[in-house]
C-alpha cells in the first residue's frame, strides 16, 4: 500500500480550568479509500483508509475509536475531553498499511 | 509630420464614412464618463457609443494601457493560456466607437457639480457617471501583508505583473517544497477563482515536482462547486492539497513575508509560496465619491445599476453591492448592457428594455476537466434575484468536462470581443 503523508492536526485549548470539558478536534489527510469504488478503467480500487484512532491524556485513554470504511477522505474527528491537570494529548492514526501518524499538544490547567 | 489642411479634411471624410455620422455633433452632446476599463466599464462604453451614433460623448477613464483579464488568468498559471493572449489594448474603442479614452486615474468626484478630476489633473463634467472600479483590498485583513510585501507573498488578484510573479515562483519552487494560499473571506472577487488557481497550481506541480505540497488557508467553511474541485483534485492530484478551514483556525491567520511563515491561530506553518488573496472591497473612487456602505461595496438599485446614493450615477460589476450576482467579468458585462440601455433612455429616449441578467462561471481543474456554475437573474425591489441555476455534476464523464472548457473558451473570446472589438 502506498505511503500517505497525512499531514495530522490537532486543535486543543491552550489552557483550561481544573475539571474543564473542552473541545478538541483533529483532521488528517487521508483518501479514506473505501475498497468498493471502481477506478476509470472499471477496476476496484483497493481499501486504503485509516482504521483506528486513538487520544491519551498523560498516558491515560480519553478515546479508542474505530474508523470504518463509510468516513470520507480527510477524517475530521471531533470530541471533549475533562481536563483534571496540566499535561498533554497524545493522538494516533492508525493507517492499513501498517504506519501510525501521531500528534501531541500540551494544555496547561490553571 | 506637416498635415496639410486639404489632407486632413480628406481623411476626416474617409472616417466619417466608415461609421454613422454623428445625430448630434459639439458641445451640446450629453456627456457618460466612465470610470474603470475593465469588463462592466469597457462593455458599457462600447455600448453607450455603438447604439447612440454618436449622439453621446462617451469618456473612458482607465489607468492602464492593456488591460488583463482576472478571468483566464489562472490557466495562464496553468500552463494553458498565454499571456498575450490575456491581455487587451482600448485602440478599436477609440479609432472605431470614437470614445474618449483617457489613460489617467480617477481620484475625485463632486456630486454636486457633477465633476470628475483625473491624477493628472483635468476635470471632466458629466451628465452621467458609470463608476466599475473593480475591487481594492482591506487593509490589514492579513495581518503582516500589505502592498509592500506583494512581491514576497503575491495576491495575483488583479491580473498581469503579479500573475506573471505567482507563475515564476511556483514554477521556481524548491522541490517538495509547499505552496500555500490565504483564500479571501466572502464577498470577493470570481468565488471559484481561489479553487481554480489551486488546480492549475497542482496541475504544474504534478508535473514538475510531484512531492510538493499545497496547503489552502480558508476562512470559509465552504466553498463555490466545493464538491467538484474536491472530487478533481482526489482524483488528478491525490494526497497533495490541504485545505485548514474555520475549524482548525484559518478565520485568525496573518502572515510573516520576511520568514515566509503563516501564523494559524497560534500553529506556525513556514512555506516556500505564499499567495495571500485579502478580503476585498469596491475600488477606491467608489468609497471616495461616498457611494459604499458600511461594508465597503456600493449599493444599486436592481432595475438598472443605479447608485442607491446617486441617481447620476451607475455602479457595475464586482464594487457594486446587487444581491445574488456573483462579482465575476460575466455579471459585470451583463450589468454593463443593463446600465447602458437605461442611460441612452434617460439622455436620448431611448427605448427601455427589461432587466435580465446572467452570468456562468467557468473553471479548469485539469486538462481538459472544464466545470460550470450559473444562472439567470431578475431584479425585484430588494436586489438582483437568481431565478434558475445550473452546476455541473460530480462524475461526469470526461467528453462533457471537455465540452464545458471549450465553451468557457468560446466565452472568453466573446466576451473580451463585447468590451474591446
Amino acid at each position: 500500500m502506498e505511503k500517505i503523508d497525512a499531514r495530522p492536526r490537532v486543535r486543543v485549548p491552550r489552557t483550561a480550568a481544573p475539571d474543564e470539558v473542552v473541545q478538541i478536534r483533529t483532521m488528517a489527510t487521508h483518501p479514506m479509500e473505501n475498497g468498493h469504488r471502481l477506478d476509470r478503467d472499471g477496476s476496484t480500487v483497493p481499501r486504503h483508509i485509516i482504521h483506528r484512532f486513538t487520544c491519551t491524556f498523560n498516558g491515560e485513554t480519553v478515546i479508542d475509536m474505530e474508523v470504518g470504511p463509510s468516513v470520507s477522505a480527510n477524517p475530521f474527528i471531533e470530541f471533549d475531553a475533562r481536563v483534571p491537570e496540566s499535561g498533554t494529548f497524545a493522538f494516533a492514526w492508525h493507517d492499513d498499511n501498517g504506519d501510525v501518524y501521531e500528534a501531541t499538544a500540551d494544555i496547561t490547567v490553571s | 509630420m506637416r498635415i496639410h489642411r486639404r489632407t486632413l479634411l480628406a481623411s476626416m471624410g474617409a472616417a466619417t464614412a466608415a461609421f454613422a455620422a454623428p445625430a448630434v455633433i459639439g458641445q451640446t452632446r450629453p456627456r457618460v464618463v466612465v470610470i474603470g476599463g475593465g469588463s462592466g466599464g469597457a462593455t458599457a462604453a462600447r455600448y453607450l457609443a455603438r447604439d447612440s451614433d454618436g449622439a453621446l460623448d462617451v469618456v473612458l477613464v482607465e489607468p492602464t494601457r492593456t488591460y488583463y483579464t482576472c478571468y483566464f488568468s489562472n490557466l495562464y498559471l496553468g500552463g494553458f493560456w498565454g499571456l498575450a493572449d490575456l491581455g487587451h489594448s482600448y485602440g478599436t474603442l477609440a479609432a472605431r466607437h470614437g470614445i474618449n479614452v483617457i489613460h489617467d486615474w480617477a481620484t475625485g468626484v463632486d456630486r454636486d457639480a457633477q465633476t470628475v478630476t483625473l491624477a493628472g489633473g483635468a476635470v471632466l463634467d458629466y451628465d452621467r457617471l458609470v463608476l466599475s472600479p473593480g475591487i481594492d483590498f482591506v487593509e490589514d485583513s492579513v495581518p503582516g501583508w500589505s502592498v509592500t510585501a506583494q512581491n514576497r507573498m503575491p495576491h495575483a488578484y488583479k491580473a498581469g505583473s503579479q500573475t506573471e510573479l505567482l507563475k515564476a515562483q511556483v514554477e521556481n519552487m524548491r522541490e517538495g517544497g509547499v505552496f500555500a494560499m490565504v483564500a479571501p473571506p466572502n464577498p470577493y472577487r470570481c468565488p471559484p477563482g481561489p479553487y481554480e488557481r489551486i488546480s492549475m497550481v497542482a496541475h504544474v506541480l504534478s508535473e514538475r515536482n510531484p512531492t510538493a505540497k499545497i496547503l489552502i488557508v480558508d476562512p470559509k467553511e465552504s466553498f463555490s462547486k466545493q464538491a467538484l474541485f474536491e472530487e478533481g483534485w482526489a482524483r488528478h492530484y491525490p494526497g497533495m492539497i490541504e485545505r485548514v478551514g474555520p475549524d482548525f483556525g484559518a478565520d485568525n491567520v496573518s502572515v510573516d513575508p520576511e520568514a515566509m511563515t503563516i501564523d494559524i491561530d497560534g500553529m506556525l506553518e513556514e512555506v516556500d509560496v505564499c499567495n495571500v488573496i485579502p478580503a476585498q472591497k469596491a475600488g477606491r473612487i467608489a468609497e471616495i465619491a461616498g457611494l459604499t456602505n458600511e461594508a465597503g461595496w456600493a449599493p444599486v438599485v436592481p432595475a438598472n445599476m443605479k447608485s442607491r446614493m446617486d441617481d447620476r450615477i451607475h455602479v457595475l460589476g464586482d464594487a457594486s453591492a446587487q444581491g445574488d450576482m456573483p462579482k465575476s467579468g460575466f455579471s459585470a458585462n451583463s450589468q454593463a448592457k443593463v446600465a447602458a440601455n437605461a442611460i441612452r433612455h434617460e439622455l436620448l429616449e431611448a427605448r427601455l428594455f427589461p432587466a435580465r441578467y446572467s452570468n456562468t462561471c467557468w473553471s479548469l481543474i485539469a486538462d481538459d476537466d472544464g466545470v460550470k456554475v450559473g444562472a439567470s437573474y431578475e431584479p425585484t425591489e430588494e436586489k438582483i434575484a437568481s431565478v434558475d441555476s445550473f452546476i455541473s455534476q460530480t462524475g461526469e464523464d470526461a467528453e462533457l468536462r471537455r465540452q464545458t472548457y471549450e465553451e468557457s473558451i468560446g466565452w472568453y473570446n466573446g466576451i473580451v470581443a463585447d468590451m474591446f472589438s
